[in-house]
């Protein structure tokens, strides 16, 4: 007897909320017109009005909330399992976050709200650029950028800034080939020109070659440490002594700060800017792709330029509370990069965050994050797994790190994407793929502090299963997954023929 | 130990035996020890739960928030209403807790949420290609100019003062990066001087940039201005507002480029400025020159139906230096909050709650210009903001409304020196005619204290 069974998950064709709509349906009442109930024509001109309404979905609440139900369930999320995705920090986000972001106060403050009646806004947002300036080792901070990538561009616009102002005109900006796609596409957009710097065989920035390019045409050098090898580049000192003898700033990549808070400053290295990922180090739920928040610490000489608006904070008269305020009036501002003051929201994530761990906690945070890398790393040099996945660089990792899938694929005949594909019928996220770009087949794993020592145990199981699996057969993992709601999508097809969007209905 | 944390003691002295350490300090020995802070960090100790919990709640009790007072204020940001099936749904860790949907297979639901969206956001503007979002509206608008500048690659770009301070100002950030000058050109009775706008414009304008409806709550006519912008073949963007975009005519049918804007009007709170996010649509021609990330349809190896991250080869984790721009991580979650609101607005839903803004911002329009020492900054056709003009100091008239719990609006001199007496008023569909009401009354006591030219003493002691 065969016992059918057919969840929504299954179903071979997944309808879109368009494909669901039936004319005369509806969620929205909208409230009773207590106005004069004028023409519309009388109010806006028939010739400037559209045609033909917006083919928005007719649909009743309770079908929306299963259509969208159903579709989360199509996804694999960081509170349901492992998601050692390397370079993104994907730690666990406190609960209590979403209660403190939602508390009126904080959900329904309008930007615009006067200063003097948004004080504990302004407060919360002074505390945090405070203790952004202490675990970065720089004094002034702006919230403003809203990702990695927007606190990178104003980093090196204020860079822009810093040499105009001093009369200096630089064309270059240097980033070593591990970097963020990120960093040479905000160079580009900044009006500046991308020398790559090579890595030298340990893994660290080719100080040959920065001495060689390091000139005075070169506006800056951007920077991960540890880099995106998951290694802390022990001459650091060095090459900040190179980038400042040449005239240039040192730009923090602040993706990685994860390994080091609490335990070395990117100021005391020598940095000028950094910018940090709040949804990264300072843990925000990632929401498919954001919102996330990119603020900066920059050094005293950057400040200047630094973005508008400013938050300053005066002591209160006659002892009462301390006034904080927004200051729009710097001469020497690059201006905005957005609207209003920042992802909000996000700060006041992050801040809760800090407040909950706290100097010790942050400083554990990162230990702990190092220690469970170096752990899983250790777990993944057994002998039936090491051989096919090598270390790419040095012998220990911060909190990530970096294997080479080359001899896997070379020997097995699997590729890094058969590998990350397996993982997801094994309930996994696999790490990052094909990234960094020096390392051939590369694998970049980075587990977080949060995941327990159980969890990273069970991932090295999982991945020696597949290798083994894959000595036998290398088509399961060729072929995988097969536990998916889909299996491998034609991303050729996708990209020769874009659809992206549902057809008008005819 | 932190309570994110698991890590026992037993567990420490094992992983360290495995790893072959004698101490979590020995894994940093890459880094030089004059490199090392060797003090604590100077920050307060962690807190519970419970403790932080009262901390950051007694900081938002010292926020006025839209929920203490009856607020007018809107100037890019609106106190609309959230319907509760869009906290229900985001709450879903599915939806709030994964990253970018780098692995396809384990992110159907995210992509097609994308996907969802994308359609969304082109039926409003009437533009073909939409992205999966970006920031928000003012990054959106920069944005744009980066694709005129890929597109075309001419100097200047040329901006009506009508859109929004902060896109202009974001605009000035960014276009000396983009190698870009940009001109502003004034308004006229409260709408984009045509002629002024003519005159501006030549061979080497990149892209024309007008909002709609414009910063103070004009209903621009757009045809003109597309007119004399193709004319000297420049790309036409336009800031748009998406709610009353179900009344409006499209961009896509003005024979907008492209159309870009400000989303938290679509199911997203004010959160002080954000997180929200920033829509981003274009027509055809330029699809291959949008930034952030698009999803796209295609079939699994099984032939079924789903959907992917594409075009990648525009981006920077591909493209790097040579991306189309440099964004990874947007706004996605706020993206979805959008195509949720939407869909529960609905085709007759959004027209309805359109026009119910249009009818009740022409009510308070007429209502607080009959108020003595109160007129109309403009008489252009207005969808859910207008402004006024007062016979007082706008600041201190907005702060003796507030006094009385009515928060009147935006004073326009903070950004306009032109319009130094202007004041800006919003009315979303949770400002009934009664609040209005309360905001003749408020606004008459204060623009009749504050009086400049004592017209209007009759009513002051």
């Amino acid at each position: 007897m065969t016992i059918a069974t057919q969840t929504p998950q299954q179903r071979e064709e997944i309808l879109t909320i368009y494909e669901r709509s039936r004319p005369g349906r509806r969620a929205f009442t909208p409230p009773a017109l207590d106005v004069p109930d004028r023409p519309i024509d009388e109010l806006i001109p028939a010739r400037l009005r559209r045609a033909a309404p917006p083919e928005l979905p007719e649909i009743a609440e309770p079908e929306i909330v299963r259509h969208y139900n159903g579709l989360s369930k199509r996804n694999f999320d960081l509170d349901s399992g492992f998601y050692p995705l390397g370079s993104c920090t994907m730690k666990h986000n406190p609960k209590l976050h979403e209660r403190v972001a939602a508390l009126p106060g904080n959900a329904r403050l309008h930007p615009f709200q006067a200063p003097a009646r948004a004080q504990g806004a302004l407060e919360l947002m002074w505390n945090l650029e405070r203790a952004l300036a202490e675990v970065s080792g720089l004094p002034h901070v702006s919230l403003q950028p809203s990702a990695g990538s927007h606190g990178e561009l104003a980093g090196v616009l204020l860079t822009r800034a810093y040499h105009a102002d001093r009369g200096d005109q630089r064309t270059l900006v240097l980033t070593p080939d591990t970097a963020h796609g990120t960093n040479p596409a905000t160079v580009t957009m900044a009006g500046y020109e991308v020398v790559k710097v090579g890595t030298s065989p340990d893994g660290g920035v080719d100080l040959e070659d920065l001495r060689r390019k390091a000139d005075d045409r070169v506006a800056c050098l951007m920077l991960t440490n540890p880099n995106t090898l998951g290694l802390f580049d022990p001459n650091i000192e060095e090459i900040a002594r190179v980038t400042h003898d040449a005239g240039a700033t040192l730009y923090y990549d602040g993706a990685n700060l994860n390994a080091v808070m609490g335990i070395s400053r990117p100021g005391d290295m020598g940095f000028d800017i950094v910018h940090f990922n709040l949804h990264k180090s300072f843990t925000q739920p990632h929401g498919g792709g954001g919102p996330g928040a990119g603020p900066i610490a920059v050094s005293d000489r950057i400040e200047p330029y630094l973005m508008v608006p400013r938050i300053t904070c005066a002591e209160g008269a006659g002892g009462g509370p301390p006034r904080f305020d927004l200051e729009d009036d710097r001469p020497k501002s690059i201006g905005r990069l957005r609207g209003f003051q920042g992802n909000y929201g996000v700060f006041v994530r992050s801040y809760a965050y800090i407040c909950s761990l706290g100097a010790a906690g942050l400083r554990e945070a990162s230990e702990i994050a190092v220690l469970n890398a170096n752990y899983l790393l250790a777990l993944l040099r057994r002998p039936e797994i090491a051989p096919y996945l090598p270390l790419a660089y040095g012998e220990r990792c911060m909190h990530e790190f970096v294997l080479s899938g080359a001899p896997m694929k070379r020997d097995l005949g699997i590729r890094t994407t058969d590998l990350a594909k397996r993982l997801l019928d094994f309930g996994y996220h696999p790490p990052t793929v094909y990234f960094p770009l020096l390392v051939e087949e590369a694998l970049l794993v980075e587990p977080t502090e949060t995941e327990t020592r159980e969890t990273l145990e069970e991932f090295a199981e999982a991945i020696g299963a597949i290798l083994c699996e894959a000595a036998e057969d290398p088509a399961i993992a060729q072929n995988a997954p097969y536990s998916t709601p889909v299996r491998r999508l034609d991303e050729a097809a996708a990209a020769r023929t874009p659809v992206v969007r549902q057809p008008r209905p005819t | 130990m932190s309570r994110y944390t698991s890590l026992t003691d037993d567990d420490l002295r094992e992983m360290l035996a495995v790893i072959g350490a004698s101490s979590i300090d020995e894994l940093f020995d890459a880094i030089p020890a004059a490199l090392r802070l060797g003090r604590p960090l100077d920050l307060p100790e962690g807190l519970s739960e419970q403790e932080v919990f009262a901390h950051l709640s007694a900081m938002a009790a010292r926020n006025v928030s839209a929920e203490d007072e009856i607020t007018f204020l809107g100037a890019g940001m609106y106190d609309h209403y959230v319907p509760a099936l869009i906290d229900s749904i985001l709450s879903r860790s599915e939806f709030l807790t994964p990253y970018t949907p780098y692995q396809p297979e384990i992110s159907q639901g995210g992509l097609q949420v994308m996907f969802e969206y994308q359609t969304a956001i082109s039926e409003l503007t009437g533009l073909p290609v939409s992205n999966a979002s970006l920031y928000e509206g003012p990054s959106a608008v920069g944005a744009a100019a980066y694709l005129a500048k890929l597109a075309n690659g001419r100097r200047d770009v040329v901006v009506s003062r009508g859109v929004h301070p902060h896109s202009r100002a974001t605009l000035a950030t960014l276009a000396p990066g983009y190698g870009q000058s940009v001109v502003e050109t004034p308004l006229t009775d409260g709408a984009t001087d045509l002629a002024a706008l003519e005159a501006a414009i030549g061979p080497d304008t990149t892209a024309v940039i007008v909002q709609q409806p414009n910063f103070l709550g004009a209903i621009e006519d757009l045809e003109p201005v597309v007119a004399a912008a193709k004319a000297v073949g420049a790309l036409v963007v336009c800031s748009c507002d998406p709610l009353p975009l179900a009344l409006l005519k499209t961009p896509g049918e003005l024979g907008v480029d492209v159309a870009v804007g400000e989303g938290q009007s679509l199911g997203n709170r004010l959160d002080y400025g954000g997180p929200s996010f920033g829509f981003f649509a274009a027509s055809q021609e330029h699809i291959r020159r949008m930034p952030g990330r698009i999803a796209g349809e295609t079939r699994d190896v099984d032939g079924r139906r789903g959907f992917v991250l594409t075009l990648q080869t525009r981006e920077q984790h591909i493209r790097r230096e040579k991306a189309t721009s440099n964004i990874c991580t947007a706004q996605v979650l706020n993206a979805l909050a959008g195509v949720i609101y939407l869909s529960w607005l609905g085709k007759r839903g959004a027209v309805e709650l359109a026009e119910l803004m249009a009818r009740r911002a022409d009510y308070a329009r007429r209502a607080l210009g009959a108020v003595p020492g109160v007129r109309a900054l403009h008489e252009q056709p207005i969808a859910r903001e207008f402004a006024l003009a007062l016979d007082a100091s706008v600041e201190a008239v907005v702060e003796r409304c507030a006094a009385e719990g009515v928060n009147a609006g935006y004073p326009l001199g903070r950004e306009y020196p032109e319009y130094a007496d202007g004041l800006l008023v919003a009315i979303t569909e949770q400002r009934s005619r009664a609040d209005i009401d309360r905001l003749a009354d408020a606004l008459g006591r204060a623009v009749a204290a504050e009086s400049r030219t004592g017209s209007l003493a009759g009513s002051r002691a």
